[in-house]
């Protein structure tokens, strides 16, 4: 007969002989039963645990994947790329292959989906401010790890838009001045692309990026830890603490927030569900119908448009032609313009004017094609540096005033019909639409510093509120 | 925010017009599509007889053929012509390059072209309909056949002894700058085929059922297996919440 109340002890000893040589019960009180979460998480709330779970969803289907695809751009003997026919072997021929392929296409696609959610939170409560900056800035390091994950992945299903996606976007490098030729050359590891830059994608997407996504993702959490969640309300909860040191406000992680969000883990593999059964390929959005033919370098597709979740920065790096740049040089100019005459301090006037002339020559010396590049990738890191333009004296939305609320919406906007705009063919009009939008786009970021302040704020409560 | 929810009216009527000015494609029909053994098998037929020559399906076993209520025997009396093996992939003898030769272009391999031609315009299926009964004589052409949806085309009409033969009906037509340009205004069949219009028609949506089936294999096990995970996660849904209900009650 076996004791229980033995047992237990047995369970205790053991327990003890490994918190003696490993950090077990005091890393799991620090990150989950004693780590105290504000009480008034809302729906946007859900979006980071998510974000964890298609995270493990892709790695682990992903896993499975890398057992039967094979990088390889030569033709088998019925003329069709080896790549692109594994790829249907597992659609066809591999037990299961088709859900785990479902599974990985569409998860790609729902990580942007949550990551986009999760990130509009920390803009509307102010997530990113003092003292959770590197919080943020570690956040926009997953995101472009992310985009460069979701880049080098989609070359590999060797589809017409795999193939042209990738020369597309590689040769943006080569509008680098001097070195981008070579550095062009380099990426693809050919003149075009070819087998050598599919192996070199796989190695990247399989490996290397995933190293460092999940690197950033534990700095992340760590550092979340650290200073401890923001709420709706954007005040700190660790203000009101209780006789033991513990918020009034917060709540243990574990068992509260597990059990929540298992209740979301829920309702998100319904929706997630919903697409892999019913619509895999996501109106054409998720899975180009392009890419079911075969790549064919001597075949260049009508409209080469990029997966869903690149587009909006797509259409910034389509909207920067050389008329545009005078609207960027007035954005540039008002920017500098405004630095130098509110600033209280002699250096920073002497810096911005430095700064603004230096850009404004830049523009006029270097062609627009350039800018394009440099518009696209600056427009995803500008969103690193809020935490140092937004100088509100509140964090959250529902404490702040009308300007701020109403260029928030029109910049919500921009983003959206940008991401529209970027699965367009070009036309003129959209042309002219995407170059508002941008400029908008970019203006948010630019003039923060004044309308933050300028914006008629409440009053930030002294507790949490439930609501 | 009701600032922010008249933006986002806006912007949504915006993005409709800009949709409605952006559509204007080709104009396809739809295909009557079926998925009963009998539309498929006659399906698969055809698409043996005819297509099978020039055109592989080189991700498709013979033995799949199973699936839509065929036995391995009857599989290898009837399809199979040019392979020994039931395992073996539907491959065609033709070379590539003796193809492009012939044709201009070698033909593609069909294994996934009902997935492949869908579009804002329609399904891969309308395309494909459309496709297989929209070709006309064309004596510029090298082949003697062109295409209202595809013009230019490199195959002949492989099921012209089937459908006869059509001819294109073009009108003169002005195209705003001053020039006149031949437009195609309808087709009219000048030679009847072996099957009446009807029984083309169903013929060649039989194909199309078949092609739809052969792009994605497991599509119909997919849709029910669809349900029953809905239905476990619908379960699992609600016993969460009730968790999550006890777990919150001391929570104020």
């Amino acid at each position: 007969m076996i004791d229980s109340k033995m047992l237990a002890e047995k369970g205790q000893q053991l327990l003890g002989w490994v918190d003696d040589r490993f950090p077990l019960t005091s890393t799991y009180k620090a990150h989950l039963s004693e780590y105290y979460a504000p009480k008034n998480f809302n729906f946007w709330y859900f979006f980071g645990s998510l974000a964890l779970l298609v995270l493990v969803l892709q790695i682990v289907t992903g896993i499975f994947l890398v057992m039967h695809y094979k990088p390889d751009a030569s033709l088998n003997s019925a003329g069709i790329p080896v790549a692109f026919a594994s790829v249907e072997y597992i659609m066809r021929d591999v037990p299961g292959g088709w859900i785990i392929r479902y599974m990985h296409s569409t998860g790609a696609s729902m990580f942007f989906v949550v990551v986009y959610l999760h990130m509009f939170r920390g803009l509307l409560y102010g997530s990113y401010r003092k003292p959770r900056e590197l919080i943020w800035l570690f956040g926009i390091a997953i995101f472009l790890c992310l985009m460069a994950e979701a880049f080098f992945g989609y070359l590999l299903p060797w589809g017409q838009m795999s193939f042209w996606g990738a020369q597309v976007i590689v040769n943006l490098f080569a509008a680098i001045p001097v070195i981008g030729p070579d550095l062009s050359i380099f990426i693809r590891g050919d003149f075009v692309v070819s087998d050598a830059t599919l192996n070199r994608f796989f190695a990247f997407h399989v490996i290397a990026i995933p190293l460092v996504l999940l690197g950033l993702v534990a700095a992340h959490l760590v550092a979340l830890h650290e200073v401890g969640s923001n709420n709706p309300d954007g005040v700190e909860i660790k203000k009101h603490k209780d006789a033991n040191g513990i918020p009034l406000d917060g709540i243990p992680f574990h068992p509260y927030y597990t059990v929540k969000d298992i209740f979301g883990v829920c309702v998100f593999l319904i929706v997630f569900a919903t697409i892999i059964f019913f619509a895999p390929e996501g109106g054409g959005y998720f899975l180009e119908y392009n890419n079911f033919f075969p790549a064919d370098p001597l075949k260049t597709p009508p409209h080469i448009a990029p997966v869903w979740y690149f587009t909006p920065f797509y259409s910034i790096l389509r909207a920067t032609t050389s008329d545009f740049m005078w609207a960027l040089g007035a954005l540039v100019a008002i920017t500098g313009g405004l630095a130098i005459l509110t600033s209280k301090c002699k250096p920073v006037k002497a810096v911005a004017a430095v700064v603004t002339l230096g850009a404004l020559g830049a523009f006029v010396l270097i062609e627009a094609k350039v800018w394009g590049v440099v518009l696209m990738g600056g427009s995803v890191m500008v969103i690193g540096l809020l935490p140092w333009l937004d100088q509100s004296p509140v964090k959250s939305i529902r404490y702040k005033g009308g300007l701020y609320k109403s260029i928030l919406a029109v910049w919500v906007v921009c983003f959206v019909i940008l991401g529209y705009l970027g699965v367009q063919p070009p036309s003129p009009i959209g042309n002219l639409v995407s170059q508002i939008c941008s400029w908008l786009y970019l203006a948010f970021f630019a003039f923060m510093p004044w309308y933050s302040r300028l914006d008629k704020t409440k009053a930030e409560p002294e507790r949490v509120t439930s609501k | 925010m009701s600032l922010f929810n008249k933006t986002l009216a806006i912007a949504a009527l915006a993005l409709t017009a800009a949709l409605a000015q952006a559509s204007g494609g080709v104009q396809l029909d739809r295909a009557p599509l079926r998925f009963d053994n009998a539309s498929l098998q006659s399906g698969a037929k055809t698409f043996v007889n005819y297509c099978l020559n020039c055109h592989g399906a080189s991700a498709l076993r013979y033995n799949r053929l199973t699936q839509i209520g065929l036995t391995e025997q009857q599989i290898k009396d009837n399809l199979m012509f040019t392979a020994d093996k039931i395992g073996e992939q539907m491959k065609v003898a033709i070379r590539s390059d003796d193809a492009k030769r012939w044709f201009g272009a070698a033909p593609p391999d069909l294994s996934v072209i009902a997935r492949a031609r869908a579009s804002g315009d329609g399904s891969g299926a309308d395309w494909l309909y459309t496709y297989l009964r929209q070709f006309y004589r064309d004596d510029s052409r090298p082949t003697g056949w062109n295409n209202v949806i595809f013009p230019g085309v490199g195959m002949p009409h492989a099921l012209w002894n089937l459908q006869g033969v059509q001819e294109a009906r073009f009108v003169e037509k002005d195209d705003g700058h001053g020039n006149k340009v031949k437009h195609l205004e309808g087709l009219e069949l000048v030679q009847p085929g072996l099957l009446t219009k009807e029984e083309y028609d169903e013929e060649v949506a039989n194909l199309v059922s078949f092609l739809t089936w052969m792009g994605e294999p497991a599509q119909e096990t997919r849709r029910q297996l669809g349900w029953a995970v809905l239905a476990v996660l619908g379960v699992l849904a609600v016993l969460s919440w009730m968790l999550k209900k006890a777990f919150w009650k001391d929570v104020h």
